[in-house]
Order: C-alpha cells, then sequence, then structure tokens
C-alpha cells in the first residue's frame, strides 16, 4: 500500500496477568478512507486502538502513524489523533462545553468557541451546551465523546464501537456524521459489533479474532469472495447419498438425508444460477422436493462463520 | 518537537482548580472549621494552663505552625492523589493517555494545581488563626518557601499514592494510618525536648519532625532541629517523588497497562 497513514507490524501486547491480546497483527490503513474492524468481545480491538492511542503500552512490534514512528515522535503525533473510546467515561459533572473546550486545550490548541459551536452543532448538542453530562441521555453523553475527540480536528479517528447503545435513528444519525467527517479528509477507524454498520458504512473491513487479523478486504470485494448463496432443499423423501448428477455441485445431504445443502456461489448471482440448476437436475432425476429455502450469506454470516471457527467456507474460496 | 506542551499543563492545571471550586464545601470550609477546632481545644483550653509557653512562646501561638502543617500534609496529599485516581478509576483518564502530553505537563497540571490549592488553604488556616491567637512571623520570606516546598512535595506524594492505590480504600490507608500518627507524633503540638530519652531520640527519625520544626524555626528564629537540615531532608523528599514519577512515567506502571 501507498504511504499508508498507519502501518502498524508485528504488534504484540501481552497483559501483566499473562493474558495474549494481540498475537501480532499487521495492518495498513489507507488515508481517506473508513476501515471498519470487526470481532466478537475479547478479540482485540480496544486493546489495537488502545496500542495506537497510548493507553496500552505495546509488547513488541512497530506503529507508524503518518509515516513517523510513534514511539518516537508520540507528542507530535497524538496531536493529530482522535480518540473516542468504548466506554461513556469523562468527567460527568462537567458542563458539555467546558469539557469539549478542555479536550483541544489538552491537544495543545488554543480556544477556538467558533470551531467548538460548528462541532457541537454538527452533532446536535449546541442546546445542550450548559448541561452537566451525567444529565444526559446515553447517546448524547457518547455524542459528547465524539465531540471531544474532534476538538483538536485530528486527521485520523478512532470510533471504538460508537453506536453501541444507540437507538437505530441515533444510530444512522451518526452514520452519516461519521461519513461527513469522512468527507471532510478525516480517516476513521471503527470497531463494531453491528455488521449492518460496516456494510453500511466502511471502505474496507478487517476481521480480528483472538487477537489476529484474520482478513482485510474492500468491503465489496469480500462480500464477493465470501459472499455464499446457501439454499436448503427439503426432498420427498430421505437420500442416502448426493446423487450422481450434482456431483459439480457444493452440495451436502444434512438432517438424515431429508434436506440437500448447497453452499456456494461467488456473492454476485452465481449462486443463484447454481441453485436454479440444481433443482432443474433433481426435477430431471426424478427426484421430489417439498421446500426450497434460499438466502444470501450477509456479512454477519461471514463473520459468525470465520469467528466460530468454521473457516472451510472460507478456505473453500481460496 | 517541543518538549513541554505549555497550553496542555495549563489545560490540566486549570481544569483541577476548576474541580476544587466545585467542592469548594469540602476542600476550603472543611479545614477552616478543623483548625478552628483545634485552636479552640488545645489554644484556649490546654493552652491556658500551660504557664510560661514552650521556649518562651505563647502556647497557641506555638502550634500555629504545627497546625498550618497538619493542614497542609493532609490536604496535599489527599488533593493530589484523588485528582489522579478519580479519573483512573472512572476511565477518563484515557484522554490525558492519548493527549500530547508527557510527564512534565501532567506534573505541573495535577501537581501544581493540588500544590495551588494547598497554598490558598494556608493563607486561609493562618488567616483564620489570627482570630485565635497573636502570633508573628520572624522570617516571612523562609515561611513562604517553606510552605511552597512542602506543598509542592507532598502533592507529589499525594500523585505517586493516586497512581499506585487500585482501590479508594489504599487511598486512604497512607494518609490515615502513616501520615497522621507521623504528624501528630512529630511534634506539632509539643517541643520534641519535652520528650523523655529515648523517646526523643526515636521521635527524630519520624521526618515529620523536621518539617514541623522547619516551618517553626521560620515563625520563631528557634526550633528544635536546624533549619538547614529540614531544609535539606524536605528538598531531598521532593527530588525523590520526582525521580519516582519519572520512572513511572517511562515504564507506564499502573497507567499504560
Ligand atoms: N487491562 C487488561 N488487563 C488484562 N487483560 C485485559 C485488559 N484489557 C483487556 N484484556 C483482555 O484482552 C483481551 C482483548 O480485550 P479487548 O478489550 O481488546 O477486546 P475487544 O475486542 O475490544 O472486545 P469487546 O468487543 O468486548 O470490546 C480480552 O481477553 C480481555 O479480557
Ligand atoms: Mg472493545
Amino acid at each position: 500500500m501507498l504511504d499508508p497513514i498507519l502501518d502498524i507490524r508485528g504488534l504484540t501486547k501481552t497483559y501483566p496477568g499473562g493474558l495474549t491480546a494481540l498475537g501480532g497483527v499487521d495492518l495498513q490503513i489507507r488515508k481517506g478512507e473508513i476501515f471498519a474492524l470487526l470481532g466478537p468481545n475479547g478479540a482485540g480491538k480496544t486493546t489495537l486502538i488502545g496500542a495506537v492511542c497510548g493507553l496500552v503500552r505495546p509488547t513488541g512490534g512497530t506503529i507508524h502513524a503518518f509515516g513517523e514512528d510513534m514511539g518516537k515522535h508520540w507528542r507530535t503525533l497524538r496531536a493529530r489523533i482522535g480518540l473516542v473510546p468504548q466506554e461513556l467515561s469523562t468527567d460527568m459533572f462537567e458542563p458539555v462545553w467546558r469539557s469539549v473546550s478542555h479536550s483541544r486545550g489538552l491537544f495543545g490548541l488554543p480556544p477556538d468557541p467558533a470551531r467548538i459551536e460548528a462541532i457541537l452543532k454538527s452533532l446536535s448538542l449546541w442546546d445542550k451546551r450548559n448541561v452537566q453530562i451525567r444529565a444526559l441521555s446515553g447517546g448524547m453523553k457518547r455524542r459528547v465523546l465524539i465531540a471531544k475527540a474532534m476538538s483538536h480536528d485530528p486527521e485520523l479517528l478512532f470510533l471504538d464501537e460508537p453506536t453501541a447503545g444507540v437507538d437505530v435513528e441515533l444510530r444512522r444519525d451518526m452514520w452519516k456524521q461519521i461519513s461527513e467527517m469522512r468527507e471532510r479528509g478525516t480517516t476513521i477507524i471503527l470497531t463494531t459489533h453491528y455488521i449492518e454498520e460496516a456494510e453500511e458504512m466502511a471502505d474496507r473491513v478487517g476481521i480480528i479474532r483472538a487477537g489476529k487479523i484474520l482478513m482485510v478486504d474492500e468491503k465489496d470485494a469480500m462480500m464477493k469472495r465470501l459472499g455464499r448463496t446457501e439454499a436448503l432443499i427439503s426432498l420427498a423423501a430421505p437420500l442416502a447419498a448426493v446423487p450422481e448428477v450434482l456431483a459439480a455441485y457444493p452440495v451436502a445431504l444434512i438432517e438424515e438425508g431429508r434436506k440437500l445443502c448447497y453452499r456456494g456461489g461467488d456473492g454476485a448471482g452465481q449462486g443463484k444460477t447454481d441453485v436454479a440448476e440444481v433443482t432443474k437436475a433433481l426435477t430431471r432425476a426424478g427426484i421430489d422436493y417439498t421446500a426450497i429455502d434460499i438466502h444470501e450469506s450477509s456479512l454477519e454470516d461471514i463473520f459468525v462463520d470465520l469467528v466460530e471457527g468454521r473457516e472451510a467456507l472460507a478456505g473453500g474460496a481460496a | 518537537m517541543s518538549l513541554f506542551n505549555a497550553r496542555s499543563a495549563w489545560t490540566i492545571y486549570k481544569q483541577e482548580l476548576m474541580r476544587a471550586f466545585r467542592t469548594a464545601m469540602q476542600s476550603i470550609l472543611a479545614p477552616v472549621l478543623t483548625t478552628s477546632l483545634y485552636f479552640v481545644v488545645f489554644g484556649a483550653a490546654i493552652g491556658g494552663r500551660m504557664q510560661g509557653g514552650m521556649d518562651g512562646v505563647n502556647y497557641g501561638a506555638f502550634i500555629v505552625p504545627g497546625l498550618l502543617l497538619l493542614t497542609l500534609l493532609g490536604e496535599s496529599t489527599s488533593n493530589a492523589s484523588f485528582g489522579i485516581y478519580m479519573p483512573r478509576f472512572t476511565g477518563a483518564i484515557y484522554e490525558l493517555l492519548s493527549a500530547p502530553v508527557g510527564v512534565a505537563e501532567t506534573l505541573v497540571g495535577f501537581v501544581g494545581a493540588a500544590a495551588t490549592k494547598s497554598l490558598i488553604l494556608a493563607a486561609i488556616i493562618l488567616t483564620t488563626a489570627t482570630f485565635f491567637v497573636d502570633y508573628t512571623i520572624i522570617h516571612p520570606v523562609y515561611a513562604l518557601g517553606f510552605i511552597i516546598l512542602v506543598s509542592a512535595s507532598f502533592s507529589l506524594f499525594g500523585f505517586i499514592l493516586g497512581i499506585w492505590a487500585d482501590s479508594f480504600e489504599k487511598l486512604s490507608v497512607v494518609p490515615m494510618l502513616i501520615l497522621m500518627p507521623l504528624t501528630f507524633l512529630g511534634g506539632t503540638f509539643y517541643s520534641i525536648q519535652m520528650l523523655p530519652e529515648p523517646w526523643r531520640t526515636v521521635a527524630m527519625a519520624n521526618p515529620v519532625v523536621y518539617l514541623v520544626n522547619g516551618l517553626r524555626w521560620t515563625f520563631y528564629g528557634s526550633s528544635d532541629v536546624s533549619i538547614g537540615v529540614s531544609l535539606g531532608l524536605t528538598l531531598a523528599f521532593l527530588a525523590a517523588c520526582v525521580a519516582l514519577i519519572a520512572y513511572i512515567f517511562r515504564t507506564g506502571w499502573r497507567l499504560r497497562n
């Protein structure tokens, strides 16, 4: 990748208790993209973000941001990076305005009321500027944390589960705001449990599990490469073996031969064509069936497959 | 690349002071009340029976430096320790850790604010004392210097405590079980010379003795130990705290795990 904005190589983190949260992570982030880091609880997402932002001291590996070594030039580099943490943790007794202004000062920038006003307005927090943070709803609190992270105009912004605990409407709202940030040139790395979130807004998706990056790809390419059509054909009578005529297709008998399961395709229509061919072949062979259930795997299915260790699916695609 | 982010340090300092004013009742009124009570009990009740005072100084006046120190040690330690412990406890420290802020800015911000609070408190206590006793300060410049030095040292000490503690219990155990007894045994309300041997010698192992007597010297020009020794020890304590904090930041201990 040409001039990545963030270049992580061989990053490891073993916590004092002996738990290895990151087991050699390599990851390059492109300037201007939205990158979604997807992984189950305890995969190491927060640890990875923490290592870049200075919250966690890495055990090994290197991190370069904007082409410079984070370990050496942390002072200048951190000023260009923003972080919205997973937990709603900030001084809850502070009013919104002061809290956000404080963040700007902490990052070494002179006060700029106009900029703070613009940020608060863009996050619909302007009306609440004099309200203590503890008096806001959960979704509002999260937006305050986003405002704080934006207050020093970072070029690289980390959002650790930005929409956790946020209702659907607010979530769409937040997606919009994140897209707007990207349009203004901010590179965004977010973690999420919501597949639809990655699907909706990410340019690229990385899947992390047990401290290892399993795969990184363009969202569309990943869908295409892994996108699978799954069809369950209920047979009128159980079969003992997969019929000869279907030998060319990725099918298997399940539920004691009462159902024929097709898994295949390329996420771009091939699967549906295959299923049509399979049913025609069945008819020609005189095998009767009573129902067909067909669906496309979403990113979620891929994700679930991967994290449950059913990599057979991914392996088959290679 | 700059080595010190003045604006960041100032931001932390301001924030910390603001936090103190938010809890003004607790951080200012409480010490004033406590000090007044000490004056009433020790100064008026006991002092009235102390014929001739201590070392030629009226007993009520004699305890002013000790009382001042009692408050300074306690408040500097607890203010600074809470200042850094609370964000650690709530998780709000993430912002500080992710900011372009190093050990210098953090110290100037947190410890500076805690020490400033102590200085304000010292002024209030000395003012309160004038309502109860007549006292003089023979070496006002030394007194101010010594008060600043003690405030800074124990704010640093409190800062370390706040990083070390991983529970509220630990946070209060050191001031309660170590600092308080040492202060009371350190000649706050009496002269070490009044103690019989071997307790007089044992008392000399108590570092607070040197602090109390250093401050007492700046008030009345006489004390149980020489001002040079007092100043030297206080400075050494300050230097040790700074070195320890620098080490903590380099290793990330309790902060970056
Ligand atoms: N401070 C810590 N000390 C010890 N172990 C830790 C610490 N923080 C995290 N871990 C462990 O490291 C692993 C990775 O945790 P991490 O928080 O990075 O996961 P995550 O992907 O962010 O999970 P989630 O989706 O639940 O937020 C987990 O097993 C966790 O228990
Ligand atoms: Mg997490």
